[in-house]
């Protein structure tokens, strides 16, 4: 499913003392089973972005093509159920919305609340926990009973399973340690990759963006500032440094190289492996070995 | 060596009757005006200690002393006017409507006079590079100017010992350096006693000692370069290598000729640009 929108805004509040435009002129397009990183500051408008993908908010200027359904800022479209189905949304600290007596009732509340029978809820939830690399057996557990880390999985095993087209994840590592860090993020790849869902990832660490997502959108002051291929959006670093964003960490420490030595090593290198061969040449070529 | 202001003597505790140990014979301690970062995986029992620290829990065994006094029910409110902690939300921090109402709900609390309190609200918030802002609402504040303001309640308080709970993890690069190096600066001018409680390596190093929690027990302190020199088990450990370290690895591997010392970015890029030179 492919979602698109044509010179999107959202302003809060209008027509009052307190208008705020927090999004404008956003073209932007996430393909079928693509994986797409948001970038920007606090503020940048990423999180006013999000709601707009699944139809949390309506725009005030503009539209918005979820699949087939229009959305824009003339007319309300009544059929947003769908819509929430198809494009399932992970918030940040997602397990502070687990409610129920059990880990299986958690995740079955979503697909009882759109009409799936209880038994099909159930094999659901025997399914999906599986996939966020949980064992059967929590299935029993009170969810309050679980670690941060299987609290999180929990959480987006139940986004999970109302079978959506569409993963929106904001912050999805935010406060887990390193090595939960990794296996979240080697999750969502694999969802991709082996379930053909499409990933939006919002997200501060560089390093994520540019190891997973094949498209980045480049969100500064309300507005897209730039998107591409992780290539594209890190072969002027200084640029977005300049921006007050981070860049993965490679690249800074190629770009702090290349200023030191005042020549061009390479194109910057999106990973640790790149970086080394990209110096071992740079002394090749030059015999420094 | 400065006289030691935090004491964990064989500190034992666990949540409730049935659950397992979450800090296990626990036995450390923090020096006047040194900056200790505690890293260890999820549910290692670093923010436990955070929490023995200040009296949010007492120990089930063993002793906490603060500044030499044992914490105990009698002596909670003495420590707590010590210890000022930061938590890891800046939304849930925030009581006052506007900055300054905010640093100084802690102070009324605590019966300061107002002419004092102004001066106190003032020269707190000086001190975190938000004198600017006393009349600000908080929600026009970005995450890392937020935890300043919640550095500057707690500072207002006149604390020895300042901790930080995971209070970098939700800001974003930016946010996160500008509360790091008012960290930095409170430590070195005013002499505060600093705890963070960290997953980001890039912050510890940044502390003059690294404390390694695993399931319940610590594995190990020392300085950050004795620390990352564990290399291969930090990742056994849940954590992470530094970059600086992944690279230095990787380049040994291929020829380079790096040792040790060189194991600072600064000092790497050194490395490499006189071994550039030198073509």
């Amino acid at each position: 499913m492919e979602i698109t929108t044509k010179n999107l805004a959202y302003t809060y509040q209008a027509n009052t003392p307190f208008e705020h435009r927090a999004i404008y002129d956003i073209n932007v397009s996430i393909a079928s089973n693509s994986y797409t990183a948001i970038i920007g500051h606090t503020g940048s408008g990423k999180s006013t972005l999000l709601q707009h993908l699944n139809g949390l908010l309506q725009p005030t200027a503009g539209e918005i093509q979820i699949g087939d359904t229009i959305i824009s800022s003339e007319k309300k479209q009544k059929k947003l159920r769908e819509i929430r189905r198809r494009v399932g949304i992970v918030f940040q600290f997602p397990e502070h919305q687990l409610f129920e007596e059990t880990v299986e009732k958690d995740i079955c509340f979503g697909p009882m609340n759109f009409g799936v029978p209880m038994e099909e809820a159930k094999k659901k939830a025997k399914e999906v926990i599986l996939q966020v690399g949980l064992s059967e057996d929590i299935l029993e557990k009170s969810p309050f009973d679980l670690s941060g880390g299987q609290m999180r999985r929990v959480a987006i095993a139940g986004v999970l399973a109302m079978n959506p087209n569409v993963l929106v994840l904001d912050e999805p590592t935010a406060g887990l340690d390193p090595r939960g860090r990794t296996e979240i993020m080697t999750m969502f790849d694999k969802l991709r990759k082996e379930q053909g869902i499409s990933i939006v990832l919002v997200t501060h660490s560089m390093e994520d963006a540019s190891l997973y997502a094949d498209h980045i959108i480049v969100m500064h002051k309300g507005t897209v500032y730039k998107q591409g291929t992780p290539h594209d959006i890190f072969s002027n670093p200084k640029e977005l440094i300049d921006l007050g964003l981070d860049v993965p960490e490679t690249v800074r420490f190629q770009l702090k190289l290349e200023e030191k030595i005042g020549k061009r090593i390479a194109d910057p290198s999106l990973s640790l492996q790149d970086l080394v061969k990209n110096i071992q040449h740079f002394f090749e070529r030059g015999n420094g070995l | 060596m400065n006289k030691s202001i935090v004491q964990f003597q064989n500190v034992s505790y666990r949540y409730d009757e049935n659950s397992p140990l979450a800090l296990k014979n626990v036995q450390f301690s923090v020096y006047e005006g040194e900056w200790l970062a505690i890293v260890g995986h999820n549910g290692s029992g670093k923010s436990t200690i955070a929490k023995l620290m200040n009296g949010l829990l007492f120990p089930e065994v063993g002793s906490v002393y603060i500044n030499d006094i044992n914490l105990s029910d009698d002596t909670v409110w003495d420590i707590r006017d010590m210890v000022g902690m930061v938590f890891q939300n800046p939304d849930n921090q925030f009581v006052g409507t506007t900055v300054q109402d905010d640093v100084a709900f802690g102070l009324e609390n605590h019966g300061i006079p107002r002419e004092e309190m102004v001066v106190r609200v003032q020269d707190a918030l000086e001190k975190v590079n938000m004198g600017e802002f006393l009349d600000q609402e908080p929600h026009h504040l970005s995450g890392g100017q937020k935890q300043r303001v919640a550095i500057a309640s707690v500072l207002a308080l006149r604390p020895r010992i300042i901790i930080l709970d995971e209070a970098t993890s939700m800001l974003d690069p930016r946010g996160r350096n500008e509360v790091l190096e008012t960290i930095r600066q409170l430590k070195q001018e005013d002499n505060i006693t600093i705890i963070s409680i960290t997953h980001d390596l890039e912050e510890a190093a940044r502390a003059d000692r690294i404390m390694i929690m695993n399931q319940g027990e610590v594995f190990h302190t020392g300085n950050p370069t004795d620390i990352f020199a564990l290399d291969e088990k930090l990742v056994e450990l849940g954590l992470d290598i530094p970059f600086t370290h992944k690279l230095a690895k990787q380049l040994i591997k291929h020829g380079f000729g790096i040792d040790d010392s060189m194991l600072q970015e600064d000092k790497l890029v050194d490395y490499l640009w006189k071994l550039q030179q030198k073509i």
